[in-house]
């Protein structure tokens, strides 16, 4: 087990450097002249020029830059962005507002997913189950372009009942519709994958024994059924933590969320090389953790399961 | 501990004195898309306290159809009984609500399965499950259930009963995990136990380990026991009667040398004369010709007809009744006598 994590996690160093030198040479190849973007239609002066290259290095070449950039990071130094800020303070301002509509965008998909996919599996066939199926196929084909700007204009804007935009330090609340437009990314594959996990096992021998035993249904289904069916909803939704990050960068952008996606579409847009690479970084860290610790958890649902 | 059976005792109709347990002309079918499959059609049994009935049969003869109807546990849709009762002591468990019906489960009448790797609950500890029993039924705590677990595991001689409670049902071997099973149809006591093929996924020398264990806690308890096999071999040594069923029908019911010595119905003779024999080595097997009918479509008359060998023009149009032919002795077959020979 110990020798487990600790092979994953050097596993990690690797992916991480990895995907750190490929943002920064994807986001080095696609900058054409940062100052003027910076500059709008001012003219920039050569000795600002020279000036800015003694901080930022963008007369250098790629590597010369990326040493620079490493350098920093493993002193625990992200750098500034070309906008003068330090980026670990962006990055700190940034997480919270994003883990919490994340967060709750996974605890609403989630409980959503497996209460439906678990009603549907147990009366297969019926009214809900067809329903879900319709309802299930109308959001896997809605893209989130689509539902965040709707869905802003209807319940926000029309409808009134819930703000338009949020702020930096949003309750909960605020938080609930773009919580909920991000939650459709993943709620529809959640609910099919819970409701045909639960299917198969209640046709499992295991299930008849629970019967055998003279166990209320709701005892065989709701703790012999359900733990079973858990264990490829539970890595799905590690998976699945993926797609919600890059649904938060539309999201937040819709609903102006001060968040990691935000960031990361105004930086990409300013040609904010930095800014770009240290969001991303922490971004591939944090799926790099969560989908250890889904794989661990794997184990503890599944006790058949040893990692060696 | 006592306290539910003697709630269940006041249960309407309830009778001491009657069958332990008859199952009367049951009826069970399966409705699917590619039509219906009779199952089971019209089967009697019955059952002693003590007495160990073992029911023979090929794949799909209807033997675990029926014993699922008795415990309840078929899955309706696609299954339906269609008609016949169960009664335990009196008591037609057909007619029970299924609140009833749940505390004659395990309580009353328990089963075990063919493989106990599938059988239990791969995410659950060995103890859970077992605990699960006592909580439930039982109403106890954790701490009183547990003891009792261990208590059932060194009943069923499991070795080191107290750690082994915290494994996994992939940590025990094949054995250990069928007397897993079994400690867990024992936990309450109950009257009958159906072993539904208890023994078919053990290798030989677990299966007579196995063997000997049931009729032990038979023994002890004077429990019912029937026991679903399609082992001829493993039927001789422990069964007081045998019921030989074919297509959803009980064909031939004796006590078990009676079967043996003289067997009084096509199928039983072909069936017996199709066991491998010592004394007959180098010689040709005999075996049954052709399959056991489509239980969708199955011949009229005698289902058995088109693969016997005494089948006559009256087998393909009456259906043979149940002749009597001696005290506990009935055979379904128009030409029992001269299956016998007399």
């Amino acid at each position: 087990m110990t020798r487990y994590i600790v092979r994953r996690l050097l596993q990690m160093v690797l992916t991480f450097f990895g995907a750190t030198f490929v943002v920064y040479a994807l986001m080095f190849a696609n900058q054409d002249d940062p100052y003027q973007v910076l500059a709008g239609d001012r003219v920039v002066s050569d000795s600002q020029r020279a000036a800015l290259n003694a901080q930022y290095h963008l007369d250098k070449g790629f590597f010369t830059q990326y040493w620079y950039y490493v350098k920093g990071l493993l002193t625990g130094d992200f750098g500034t962005s070309l906008t003068g800020r330090r980026i670990g303070d962006m990055l700190a301002e940034a997480w919270p507002i994003t883990i919490k509509l994340t967060l709750l965008a996974i605890v609403i998909s989630a409980v959503v997913a497996i209460a439906a996919g678990v009603f549907s599996a147990v009366r297969r066939g019926g009214i809900f189950d067809h329903v879900t199926l319709v309802l299930t196929l109308v959001v896997l084909a809605m893209p989130i372009v689509v539902l965040a700007p709707v869905a802003q204009l209807i319940f926000g804007v029309k409808l009134g009942w819930f703000p338009v935009t949020v702020t930096r330090d949003a309750n909960l609340y605020q938080l609930l519709l773009p919580a909920l437009v991000l939650g459709t990314l993943v709620v529809a594959t959640e609910l099919r994958v819970t409701r045909s996990s639960v299917a198969e096992n209640l046709r499992a021998d295991y299930v008849r024994t629970a019967r055998a035993k003279g166990l209320s249904t709701r005892r065989v289904v709701g703790v012999h059924v359900l733990r079973n069916s858990l264990i490829p909803v539970i890595t799905l939704i590690g998976v699945d933590l993926g797609v919600l990050m890059s649904g938060a960068i539309v999201t937040e952008g819709v609903f102006n969320i001060p968040g990691v996606g935000f960031n990361l579409f105004r930086g990409i847009r300013t040609e904010d090389g930095p800014v770009v690479v240290g969001f991303v970084s922490v971004l591939v860290i944090v799926f790099l953790v969560v989908n250890l610790i889904v794989d661990l958890l794997y184990a503890v649902l599944d006790p058949r399961i040893r990692y060696e | 501990m006592t306290d539910i059976k003697a709630e269940m005792d006041v249960l309407p109709g309830m009778d001491p004195r009657a069958h332990l347990l008859h199952v009367d002309e049951l009826h069970v079918e399966f409705r699917t898309r590619d039509g219906v499959a009779k199952a089971v059609n019209g089967v009697n049994m019955w059952l002693r306290p003590g007495e160990t009935l073992a029911v023979l049969g090929e794949s799909g003869s209807g033997k675990s159809v029926t014993a699922q109807a008795i415990m309840g546990i078929l899955d309706t849709p696609p299954a339906h009984v269609t008609g016949g009762r169960v009664l335990y002591r009196g008591v037609d468990l057909l007619k029970l609500s299924e609140a009833d019906r749940r505390k004659v489960r395990a309580n009353r009448i328990a089963m075990i399965f063919q493989d106990a790797l599938s059988a239990l609950n791969p995410v659950f500890t060995v103890g859970f499950q077992l605990a699960e029993m006592f909580r439930m039924h039982r109403g106890m705590s954790r701490r009183d259930a547990k003891a009792r677990a261990i208590e059932l595991l060194d009943q069923v001689r499991i070795p080191g009963a107290r750690d082994r409670i915290h494994d996994y049902p992939h940590q025990f071997s094949g054995g250990m995990r069928q007397r897993v099973m079994i400690a867990m149809a024992l936990a309450l006591d109950p009257e009958i136990l159906i072993a539904d093929e208890p023994t078919t996924a053990l290798d030989v020398t677990v299966q007579a380990q196995i063997m000997k264990l049931l009729a032990e806690l038979q023994q002890q308890r004077n429990m019912g026991l029937i026991l679903i096999t399609h082992d001829m071999g493993v039927v001789a040594d422990v069964a007081d009667r045998i019921s030989v069923m074919y297509a959803g029908r009980v064909v031939e019911e004796a006590p078990v040398h009676d079967i043996y010595s003289r067997p009084a119905h096509p199928y039983t003779k072909a069936l017996l004369e199709s066991i491998p024999r010592l004394d007959r080595k180098g010689r040709q097997l005999n075996v049954i010709p052709g399959l056991p009918p489509p239980l969708t479509d199955l011949p009229s008359g005698c289902s058995f007809h088109p693969r016997c060998a005494y089948a006559r023009e009256i087998c393909s149009r009456d259906e043979p009744p149940a002749y009597q032919i001696a005290p506990q002795r009935i055979a379904s077959c128009h030409f029992v006598r001269e299956v016998l020979g007399v």
